[in-house]
């Protein structure tokens, strides 16, 4: 080759490398645009991202709130977002964040450290109730906070806690000064339009922080539209027909269904960290005959319950095989947190009559009566439009019939559910799934406490009623205080091993982490952690051609 | 009787009388779990197969068809005879009473009744049993139910207080509710068996829809609402037609109820 040749050819190469990189650099924000669209599975119940206590409300401030450190959904690692260092002190009471420049909510309002001071002190007001402010609380005493300056500040706690940083990921950061309060956000898309019962518009922030490598301003949709449907079969049907891009957890029987016509669409990223359970109600005001609160609170019938149910047969009908007998408040799946020693309750009706003959229950004509003659009957209320829990219900009501147990199945609409399980506790026993977005043991603290709000079968304690109830409290508030991860370990597992000795929750499965997602959507990677489908939404791209050919 | 109500008799007879035999047709109950056999297709052993929770589905529609269509007539008698009252009343007295009554009806009828109905089953005791939750739900749908026909009753009673016979009739010293009770009631008898069978229909497809959203039958009991909620994940019809029986029986007795108006009734 001679030089002009040579020359040529360079140039060819070279010309060539820059259309690659042209293509390369082009191609997500030639995909920019349009409406990813999938579905709430109930109405939020507040927009307010230090009032969250729903899952629906969750996925709302996910896309919406912006927090200081995220832990990135697929390597569980934390990573600065609003924050861009962080400093925890040796102690572990304190932790000093420095916060990028030039950041402004939504509406414009500029972002400093007195938008973060602000948040800290509304979230740990005790007037408000908050679950994701329970997680602070790790001992008496006022949490302040110092601005050192417009883009540091400190916060310091009464007690260590520890894994401090992780917390912050639930942490949505308010305006301190802006009118429009809630509705000023710093993550990638704002609350646009709610029409109640229908749907949630989400259209992107403008002023969103966060660019691509190659320098382009993300979000890269230009909105999300929620639509709220309770009913996954409506919701399957939509997704199949193109209408939806997403259904964030998916039922086993469709997963199969999926799988089998479009395997390219359904995602099964193994046992989630999320449980379904059931448990009894122990609030000591509810509205329940005493001879049954009796029951409820004896350890030996929640035991015998809980023996009593077949966990195998719960995950092979109701989930196809898609879930796993579920252990405790940690599944299998969290590897550093699970306790190894313990096992999921294995199906011995036999032993859980030995129990209930030790509190002096016993069967008569094939029905069981409690020692002073009350034959043993209870509700079990769930949330309509769930069929797998509805199921779950009707499988638990034919393993106790076989102990002599009457069991009435009740499935509610969702907000008559929760207002009788977490105001009026005119229940008997319920049966609900916990969602868990973290791996930490600290996300659970709204659960473990008995003053917690969340700890749902005798929520709010002034102080613990039970002694094992006194014991959970002191292990985690133990464990929250230290940041010796092996303590904290121990105590954890401790925690683990009381809430299976007592079972005051009833865990049932740990379902898979199964998902679809369209083949319109480009850059999704579901994972076992909540949001499974959409935790890097702002990286999310539609391929229009695809979507129209669906 | 012409032949199409005679066939429509013999079917929603034949359907009773074979939902009243479940207990022999289908010996092993419709709560019993064959959870080696779930969601299986039909067989020897299970006629229509089983649902998801290996429960015999031939079983399942047996039962849920003698609850059905027991207990929506009794809910449209409930209703007629509210309807009667109220309507029959009304138009039988005229004036204020057929104006307030009217009134009525027409609030009830403008009420959003699903979400009352879900609100009502929401205040319902927990711990009740099964038959007494059916009981319940179809009790709550009769009275609920009554302010359609009543309307239809109050204008034909309306009518009727100013035909010739009842002024007749009170010209002959017969007046208050010898009247009503020998003369308008009995005239009435077209439109209340009328209101009577039409609401059967209504009741049951109320009770599917409350099904449908998990709020009818409390499980294990079937209804045809229950019933027809398994077809909410049936993606294809080819893959599991045995599914669609208990949507086949529905539309079939709904046909049935139709057919069995006289023209008579239909007119009025």
């Amino acid at each position: 080759m001679n030089g002009t040749g040579r020359r040529a050819f360079l140039r060819l190469i070279l010309c060539g490398a820059l259309a690659c990189l042209a293509l390369t650099s082009g191609a997500a924000f030639s995909q920019s645009g349009g409406e990813l669209r999938f579905c709430l599975r109930s109405e939020p119940k507040t927009f307010d991202p230090l009032l969250v206590d729903d899952d629906s409300s969750l996925a709302i401030r996910y896309l919406t709130g912006g927090v200081l450190v995220r832990a990135n959904r697929k390597t569980q690692d934390l990573e600065p977002e609003l924050a861009e260092s962080w400093k925890v002190s040796k102690d572990g009471k304190q932790i000093t964040f420095k916060l990028r420049h030039g950041i402004a909510f939504s509406d414009g309002s500029p972002f400093f450290s007195d938008d973060v001071a602000f948040t800290m002190q509304r979230l740990m007001d005790p007037a408000l109730h908050t679950s994701t402010g329970d997680a602070f609380r790790s001992g008496s005493g006022a949490v302040s906070t110092k601005i050192i300056a417009p883009d540091q500040i400190s916060i310091l706690f009464p007690a260590p806690i520890a894994g401090l940083e992780r917390l912050f990921d639930q942490v949505a950061i308010m305006s301190a000064h802006s009118p429009k309060k809630e509705a000023a956000v710093l993550g990638p898309f704002l609350v646009a339009e709610y029409k109640a019962g229908s749907s949630v518009l989400l259209r992107r922030n403008p002023n969103y922080w966060k660019k691509d490598s190659q320098g382009h301003r993300l979000p890269y949709l230009d909105s999300i539209r929620l639509d709220i449907q309770s009913n996954r079969d409506v919701e399957m049907l939509r997704f199949r027909r193109g209408e939806l891009d997403l259904i964030n957890v998916l039922d086993g029987d469709y997963f199969d269904r999926l799988a089998a016509s479009s395997p390219g669409l359904a995602h099964d990223a193994g046992a989630s960290l999320d449980p379904d359970f059931m448990w009894f109600n122990q609030v000591a005001s509810a509205p329940i005959p005493e001879y049954k609160r009796a029951w409820f609170r004896s350890t030996n019938f929640r035991r015998a319950i809980s023996q009593a149910i077949n966990r195998e047969d719960l995950s092979r009908l109701v989930f196809n095989g898609h879930a796993q007998p579920a252990v405790g408040p940690v599944s299998p799946a969290n590897k550093f947190w699970f306790n190894n020693k313990l096992k999921a309750e294995p199906y011995r009706p036999d032993s859980a009559l030995k129990r209930l003959e030790a509190d002096g229950f016993h069967l008569q004509n094939g029905a069981l009566f409690d020692k002073t003659g009350n034959a043993v009957e209870f509700s079990i209320v769930t949330n309509a439009g769930s069929k797998p829990r509805e199921r779950m219900a009707v499988m638990v009501q034919e393993d106790l019939g076989k102990l002599g147990i009457k069991v009435n199945v009740v499935t509610l609409d969702f907000p008559s559910f929760i207002e009788r399980i977490k105001q009026k506790f005119n229940y008997e026993a319920a049966m609900l799934g916990f969602r868990n977005v973290d791996l930490d043991p600290n996300g659970q603290m709204n659960i473990w406490l008995s003053s917690a709000e969340d700890h749902a079968w005798n929520p709010q304690q002034k102080s613990p009623e039970t002694a094992w109830e006194a014991e959970i409290d002191r292990l985690m508030r133990a464990q929250a205080s230290t940041a010796d991860p092996k303590k904290r370990k121990e105590s954890f597992d401790r925690v683990q091993e009381i809430a299976a000795e007592q079972a005051p929750l009833i865990y049932l499965v740990n379902q898979n982490a199964l998902s679809a997602v369209s083949s319109a959507v480009e850059g999704a990677n579901p994972g076992i952690l909540s949001p499974q489908t959409f935790w890097n939404a702002e990286r999310l791209t539609l391929n229009a051609s695809t979507r129209a050919s669906r | 009787m012409n032949a199409a109500r005679k066939l429509a008799c013999v079917v929603v007879v034949g359907v009773c009388a074979v939902s009243l035999a479940a207990n022999w047709l289908a010996p092993s109950g419709y709560a019993k779990q064959f959870r080696e056999a779930p969601s299986a297709p039909p067989s020897h052993q299970h006629r229509l197969g089983t649902d998801e929770v290996g429960r015999d589905r031939f079983a399942r529609v047996l039962y849920g068809t003698r609850i059905s269509l027991l207990l929506a007539p009794a809910a449209a008698l409930v209703s007629t005879v509210l309807a009667a009252l109220v309507g029959g009343l009304a138009g039988y007295l005229g004036g204020i009473w057929l104006r307030l009554a009217r009134g009525c009806t027409d609030l009830f009828l403008s009420l959003p009744w699903l979400f009352l109905l879900i609100t009502v089953r929401a205040l319902l005791p927990l711990n009740v049993s099964p038959l007494l939750s059916v009981l319940i739900t179809f009790l709550i749908l009769g009275l609920l139910g009554w302010a359609a026909s009543a309307r239809v009753l109050s204008t034909s009673a309306d009518a009727l207080r100013n035909s010739d016979f009842i002024l007749q009739a009170r010209a002959s010293g017969l007046h208050g509710p010898r009247l009503f009770l020998v003369h308008v009631l009995p005239n009435l008898k077209p439109v209340l068996y009328a209101q009577f069978w039409i609401s059967i229909p209504v009741f049951i497809l109320s009770e599917a829809n409350l099904g449908i959203l998990g709020l009818g039958v409390a499980e294990p009991l079937p209804s045809w609402g229950s019933l027809l909620r398994e077809l909410e994940g049936l993606i294809s019809f080819r893959e599991e037609p045995w599914r669609l029986v208990p949507l086949l029986l529905l539309i079939v007795v709904m046909t049935s109820f139709q057919m069995l108006l006289s023209n008579e009734e239909v007119t009025a």
